[in-house]
């Protein structure tokens, strides 16, 4: 069971107040971009076995989408943070690096 | 290799049980294969056994970084059927059904197939109209199954409850010709065979390189040292993604656990499969006579093999209100195995990227039913580079947009 704290409400929660939206920071593609940009885009997925970023929603709370920094392999929460950007925070980066020495997700680390 | 037999039961009888052979051996690695399958599971075995009997290629190797069936081989509900309602989905499943049925003969291996019939319950009218399709396309693709009654659906499970307030049954999809097997006796029987054509299968040797050349494959380092080959198999299930990182390309797949458990053994009630797509449910019953149930996936990426209770609180509570004797059964235990879930909720069999890797994965929440049909198409895949059975399931797919789209039916229960 996650333990996730929305940072929209600031409410700390079970898992089961919230809702998984998959892979954080896809950029879209559309008219004009190449078949590989759209492939990519569309079904290629990050699956780490390790640090991953995703999107979440708040659906029994606040409603709010939101993002969080996550371990797949011990399920440890590393923080969330506001669903308005591009890319995971630097000092949210940084604390993952002190406990993750050398982890990497799509050209982060 | 002594083939077991009635007469080996009674030469071993006579003599203590003195002379059981060990059922396959246990070689150390050599410097060069053929071909390396890495995963020995299911369908890492049954590809490797299907090279060596329809193509004589027998200088082969499995090498598995756990042990032999412990992944999601060991894991499943071992449901078996074929009533999917795509075309190229219900010849692979259909291939696998029939090849169940001659497996303990073609093994000499009781590997307990028991075809003792699979409902998939219709609890929606929505569920209605998509199984009466299902069962028209597979009368078509030569799938025997059909659209059954409530009160049919009552005559062969009379634990059901079919008037369930929430979700009543308004019909099922029955395929007589499924049921159920021992899932270790698949991998164990395939191990048995494979070495027995002097293939080697290494437990405990985790691939952590794979060696390319001119954008082609040349071998893999393993924690049991190097290893040439001319090709290489990547059958290894949740983990997928990453030994195709190691391989250099990525892969339109998500892994995630999926969990089931089983009750404290009972007397005989069920002697059918029994799914419930709508309320993500599914349950059969041991020959020990426990109730092995499955259920949901966790929503959200993860490698940790364990599942979480809040899941088996939604997959008891559905359960109970179709089998209300179910409530006042105590769960033994639980389990969760990691399943590579695509887009499209077919499995992938493909060439890759690099020249002479080939994978197969993708099987998502339903692998064990295809374990003979993926080993079968997947070894004249690898030794063809193409075949009838696998054509429709390659990779290029996704970027084409021809998918084999069954996740229409469910999300989950495939």
């Amino acid at each position: 069971m996650l333990i996730l704290t929305c940072p929209v409400c600031s409410v700390t929660a079970e898992e089961t107040e919230f809702h998984g939206g998959g892979e954080a920071h896809l950029t879209r593609f559309g008219p004009g971009a190449s078949e590989e940009e759209f492939e990519n885009y569309l079904f290629m997925r990050e699956n780490p076995r390790g640090v991953h970023f995703e999107r979440w929603r708040h659906v029994y709370g606040c409603g709010k989408w939101f993002h969080a920094a996550r371990c797949t392999t011990t399920l440890e929460v590393f923080g969330t943070y506001p669903a308005q950007t591009l890319e995971p925070p630097k000092t949210l980066r940084a604390q993952i690096s002190k406990k993750r020495p050398g982890w990497f997700w799509r050209g982060f680390e | 290799m002594k083939r077991y037999s009635v007469f080996a039961v009674a030469r071993e009888a006579a003599r203590y049980h003195s002379g059981w052979e060990r059922a396959w051996r246990n070689p150390e690695p050599k410097a060069k294969y053929d071909v390396v399958i890495i995963g020995a599971g299911g369908h890492g075995l049954a590809t490797a056994y299907h090279l060596g009997k329809r193509f004589g290629v027998k200088r082969v190797a499995i090498v598995e970084k756990g042990w032999l069936g412990g992944g999601n081989t060991g894991r499943n509900t071992t449901i078996i059927r074929s009533n999917y309602l795509q075309d190229p989905s219900a010849a692979l499943y259909e291939k696998s059904r029939a090849l169940y049925e001659t497996m303990s003969q073609d093994l000499n291996y009781n590997v307990m197939f028991s075809p003792r019939g699979v409902i998939m319950l219709a609890q929606t009218h929505h569920e209605v109209r998509g199984y009466q399709r299902t069962a028209h396309a597979n009368a078509l693709q030569g799938v025997s199954t059909e659209f059954i009654t409530p009160t049919r659906v009552k005559e062969l499970v009379p634990i059901i409850n079919i008037k369930g307030p929430r979700y009543p049954v308004l019909g099922g999809l029955w395929q007589a010709r499924g049921g159920t097997a021992r899932h270790d006796a698949v991998a164990w029987g395939y191990a048995r065979a494979c070495s027995d054509m002097g293939m080697d299968v290494i437990q405990q040797c985790e691939v952590t390189a794979i060696r390319r050349k001119d954008g082609k494959v040349v071998g893999v380092d393993t924690t049991r040292g190097a290893i040439d080959c001319e090709k290489l198999g990547i059958v290894v299930a949740g983990n997928s993604g990453h030994v195709a990182g190691l391989a250099g390309f990525r892969l339109p797949i998500e892994s995630v656990a999926l969990q089931a458990l089983v009750s404290e053994p009972i007397k005989p009630c069920m002697d059918v499969v029994v799914m419930a797509n709508t309320v993500h449910g599914y349950m059969s019953q041991s020959d020990k006579g426990e109730m092995v149930i499955g259920g949901g996936t966790d929503g959200y990426n993860n490698y940790t093999q364990r599942g979480s209770f809040h899941h088996i609180e939604e997959t008891v509570r559905a359960l109970i209100e179709t089998f209300p004797m179910v409530s006042r059964l105590k769960m033994l235990r639980q389990w969760g195995g990691i399943v590579d879930v695509t887009g499209d909720r077919s499995p992938i069999l493909s060439k890759t990227p690099v020249e002479n890797v080939f994978i197969n994965c993708g099987w998502g929440t339903g692998g064990f039913k295809a374990t003979p049909g993926s080993g079968w198409a997947m070894a004249e895949l690898i030794h063809k580079g193409h075949g009838p059975l696998t054509d429709d399931f390659g990779l290029n797919r996704f970027r084409e947009g021809r998918f084999i789209d069954e996740s229409v039916a469910a999300g989950v229960a495939h």
